[in-house]
């Protein structure tokens, strides 16, 4: 901008600047005053409405909690085969050990149990279950150290000898009554060459003692997989020969003897909680579950799931979202039909009413939008049922024979019959706005030129109509699609929608994941119809109005 | 003089209500979920107002319990839980316990022992299905039939549910497989001790479909628990699973032509959680709420408003008078002997670890 002035040639404003630039920054500013203006909506749209839309259809590929409880499982199964028939290693069930027995401490194990029940039934109690017991496996080790010495069971001699020095004055130093926050842990300088295993755990033991359960690390005893890891370091060959720290001789007199444990099986252990977990399967679904991110919540919500060869259909007695969704979608379609065919003469006659009587038939189309959507479902549960309102009159009449009354709920009748009458106001409204736009001289003038009475409807009012159907038929097409408290109450088990299938994922089975996937497959679909009517009809052909 | 009057008067109010804080340092309010309607009813008469009486606590009352799981996991994600005590289903408790969205209660630290001494442990026995639920009441899932429809032999065994010839007419079954699924292997010969062996299985499951597609035409699935009374009520079907409470309602307070089947009834709990993650105050608070609502003879007091069991062994001798009808309550309890002769206890662990696969088949079977 600075360098304006010494550019020759374009026209210049009044303070020497370039007429364009000067231009440009005027209108910047302008669409800037524009944007400031719409900010709080767009704002407000994006953080109440976008962000947790695009928060939650992130949960259909998520799968962040295998890895996350059981990393060194997981690690572990990254290289075995599992078409081979034979489970994993030892090593393997050690690895699941540590893994349960930390996740057991944080409470977090029953949270993966739930995760991967939903691929694999049985999980959920195998977790629990697990989870009780796996703490009997590290008590092997840790009774026997503690017969050994009496050292091994005190919590202050655990935390001396694997603390640094000057971590154990400032803990000494620390008053355990006051807010002031715990120094946090150090381990002690060599202990981690020495002891790796030992210190792996303990570190994890310290970090949960001082930052989740916020107890004082110095008098708390260890947890009992502390003292399985010491065992397998000096099953390792661990050196403590030039240890002179505290606890060295207890360490000295360990090692010595640690040779003559009584050692755990850990397969065979977990053989004992549970005979599942030699169950090739269960290896298989934790497996195949450990990436980050899953496409199985989406191969899920289109009746498939992955298999040890990549995706699979799944038993034809499961398949069932697929057939929801066209059902959702064909029903949908048949619902907007027939508010059209309702909708528009109601609308017509709205329109050409003298403004005081249409004003009272627009009080009776409006009078369902003030009345509860349950209260209405359950009127048309009265009407409807095969003892109701409409059957009595039917019998009473003639019509049918009071033992073979009309079945109209309970049914995909019912739901279009319910739904329609709630979405009809949808249709409606936009059809009326657009009708009272139409000049009545049209019509007149079509007549005097020799159309009938049809021709002139056919060939002159309709097509003005046509935007104000558009704009109807996607509003009560897409609500239509989402709606789930009319189905479930009188759509029995053949008018049923996908969104109640999410709606029992959400509230009930707690599978957000799979919910989110159906969801994200429906916000899909509707986004795909809207933009082929867009290519089809046109989205400037619909009007609300005017 | 007058000023200094009320400056001291003040003064000393606000010492007060800053002592009573202090005491206990708990919470002055607390906001208690659960089901609404008549068992809300029940719980406000039977708990909630004594013990706003007793703390001058003020208590909000939420009618959530049937989203509870759903949204303590939203709050808990967004780190924000406004409950405190959350009136659940079992097996929701046993849910919510798992995914660590309830905290784990002692009940021998936190509940009150039974006047006689029992610890509150063995007071409440088997029923302590999970580590973070404390029971409150025994409800049962049960049939009741119209009486009018049914001519001169009225049925005396589930059974007569899968019987249309003998009862022609439509059945209400709820729409899901917990329950159903028992009742048909139970009425397909399979013997009750074997039920749940049976439905591990792969054929099970189809044997159980099977045996509910022999009357899938003749069912009505409801969703909602008042679904069933109002359908007995109008005679739109003839027999039809629901709580027994609501039954109850329908027979001794709507005065309907309705009678209970209490046969292979099944026994659910429902009770108290309390969401993790509350504040120190509010946890104290919600602590001191459960203990006093869940003594012997509180939970007592609830079955005068509601039929439904209490929970602890050491309050059903204790169960009286219905509030308003003046009628006994205790033949109307799930558990007394005279209804209790063949009863399931639903199945937690079972259920727990089939719910998700059973239910992906049922579905997928009723949508045939």
């Amino acid at each position: 901008m600075s360098d304006a002035t010494e550019q020759s040639g374009p026209m210049l404003a009044a303070d020497g600047r370039p007429l364009k630039a000067s231009l440009n920054r005027a209108l910047r500013r302008q669409k800037l005053r524009a944007l400031m203006l719409i900010a709080p909506l767009l704002i407000f749209v994006l953080v109440t409405f976008i962000a947790p839309i695009a928060d939650m259809l992130f949960r259909s590929i998520e799968n962040q909690i295998v890895s996350d409880t059981l990393p060194r499982t997981t690690a572990d199964l990254a290289d075995w085969d599992s078409e081979t028939g034979e489970l994993p290693p030892p090593e393997t069930f050690e690895a699941l050990y540590k893994d349960i027995f930390i996740a057991t401490e944080r409470k977090l194990h029953t949270r993966l149990g739930s995760r991967l029940n939903y691929e694999l039934t049985g999980v959920s109690s195998l977790f629990r279950k697990s989870g009780r017991k796996v703490e009997d496996m590290g008590e092997v080790y840790q009774d026997q150290f503690e017969d050994l010495n009496d050292f091994w069971k005190k919590g202050e001699n655990w935390s001396q000898m694997m603390g640094s020095d000057d971590w154990n004055a400032a803990m000494a130093a620390w008053d355990d009554r006051s807010d002031t926050p715990q120094p946090v842990f150090e381990p002690r300088s060599g202990m981690a060459q020495m002891l790796p295993e030992t210190t792996e755990m303990y570190l994890t033991f310290a970090d949960f003692v001082q930052n989740e359960d916020e107890d004082n690390l110095a008098k708390e005893d260890p947890w009992a997989i502390v003292y399985s890891a010491l065992y397998t370091d000096l099953g390792n060959g661990a050196d403590v020969s030039g240890y002179t720290g505290p606890g060295s001789r207890e360490l000295q007199e360990a090692e010595a003897t640690a040779g003559e444990f009584e050692f755990v099986d850990y397969p065979a252990a977990f053989e004992d909680i549970d005979e599942d977990w030699l169950d090739i399967e269960v290896w298989q679904t934790i497996q195949i579950y450990s990436p980050e991110f899953t496409s199985g919540y989406f191969l899920n919500a289109i009746d498939m799931k992955k298999g040890l060869d990549g995706a699979e259909m799944r038993p034809e007695n499961e398949q069932l979202y697929i057939k929801l969704f066209i059902r959702t979608l064909i029903m949908s379609l048949v619902i907007t039909g027939s508010c059209i065919l309702l909708g528009y003469p109601v609308a017509w006659i709205l329109a050409n009413l003298p403004a005081r009587t249409a004003n009272l038939l627009m009080i009776l189309v409006l009078l369902p939008f003030w009345t509860s959507l349950l209260v209405r479902t359950s009127a048309w549960k009265v009407m409807l049922q095969q003892q109701g309102v409409i059957n009595d009159t039917l019998v009473w009449l003639g019509v049918v024979a009071d033992d073979s009354r009309l079945a109209l709920i309970n049914n995909q009748t019912g739901t279009i019959i319910a739904m329609t009458h709630i979405l009809l106001p949808f249709m409606i409204l936009p059809l009326y706005s657009v009708m009272k736009t139409i000049p009545p001289s049209y019509l007149r003038a079509a007549k005097s030129l020799g159309a009938t009475n049809w021709t002139a409807f056919w060939r002159v009012y309709f097509p003005q109509s046509v935007p104000g159907i558009g704009a109807g038929s996607i509003l009560v097409f897409i609500l239509a699609i989402g709606y789930y408290i009319t189905p479930e109450l009188v759509g029995g088990t053949t008018g049923t929608f996908i969104s109640n299938r999410i709606a029992y994922h959400i509230s009930s089975s707690l599978n957000w994941g799979l919910a989110a996937a159906l969801g994200g497959i429906l916000l899909a679909v509707v986004l795909g119809l809207y933009w082929a009517y867009d290519r089809i009809v046109g989205i400037d052909n619909v009007k609300l109005g005017g | 003089m007058k000023l200094t009057k009320t400056l001291l008067a003040s003064t000393a109010l606000t010492v007060a209500a800053g002592m009573a804080n202090a005491d206990g340092h708990m919470a002055s309010e607390m906001t208690i979920v659960s089901w609404g309607g008549a068992y809300s009813n029940s719980q406000q008469q039977a708990y909630h107002n004594p013990y706003m009486e007793k703390t001058g606590v003020n208590i909000i009352n939420d009618e959530s319990s049937a989203e509870a799981v759903a949204k303590l996991r939203a709050m808990n994600e967004a780190g924000n839980v406004t409950w405190d005590v959350v009136d659940v289903v079992a097996a929701d408790a046993i849910r919510l316990c798992d995914e660590g969205l309830a905290m784990e209660i002692d009940p021998d630290e936190h509940l009150a022992a039974a006047p006689d001494g029992t610890s509150a442990e063995d007071d409440f026995g088997d029923l302590l299905v999970s580590d973070c639920f404390i029971p409150q009441i025994v409800y049962s899932t049960t049939f009741g039939y119209r009486t009018d429809m049914v001519g001169d032999t009225p049925p005396t065994s589930v059974c007569a549910v899968f019987d249309t010839e003998a009862y022609p007419g439509k059945r209400a079954l709820e729409k899901r497989p917990i329950n159903n699924m028992e009742w048909a292997l139970l009425c397909d010969g399979v013997a009750k001790e074997d039920v749940y062996d049976v439905l591990e299985t792969d054929e099970g499951q189809q044997q159980a479909l099977d045996k509910l597609a022999t009357i899938k035409d003749d069912v009505i699935w409801w969703s909602a628990g008042a679904d069933t009374p109002q359908l007995l009520a109008d005679g739109e079907i003839v027999m039809g699973s629901t709580y027994n409470g609501r039954l109850f309602s329908v027979i001794e307070e709507q005065n309907q032509p309705v009678a209970m089947l209490w046969d292979a009834q099944v026994f659910d709990l429902d009770g108290w959680i309390i969401p993790a993650g509350l504040s120190d105050e509010r946890k104290a608070r919600a602590l001191d709420y459960i203990y006093f609502a869940t003594d012997t003879q509180r939970l007592a007091d609830q079955a005068k408003y509601i039929s439904y069991g209490p929970a602890r062994a050491s309050s059903a001798p204790l169960v009286s008078t219905h509030a308003e009808l003046g009628i006994d309550m205790a033949p109307h309890m799930p558990t007394d002997p005279n209804n209790a002769k063949n009863t399931f206890l639903y199945n937690y662990e079972f259920w727990a670890d089939y719910r998700d696969d059973i239910d992906a088949k049922f579905q997928a079977w009723l949508a045939q």
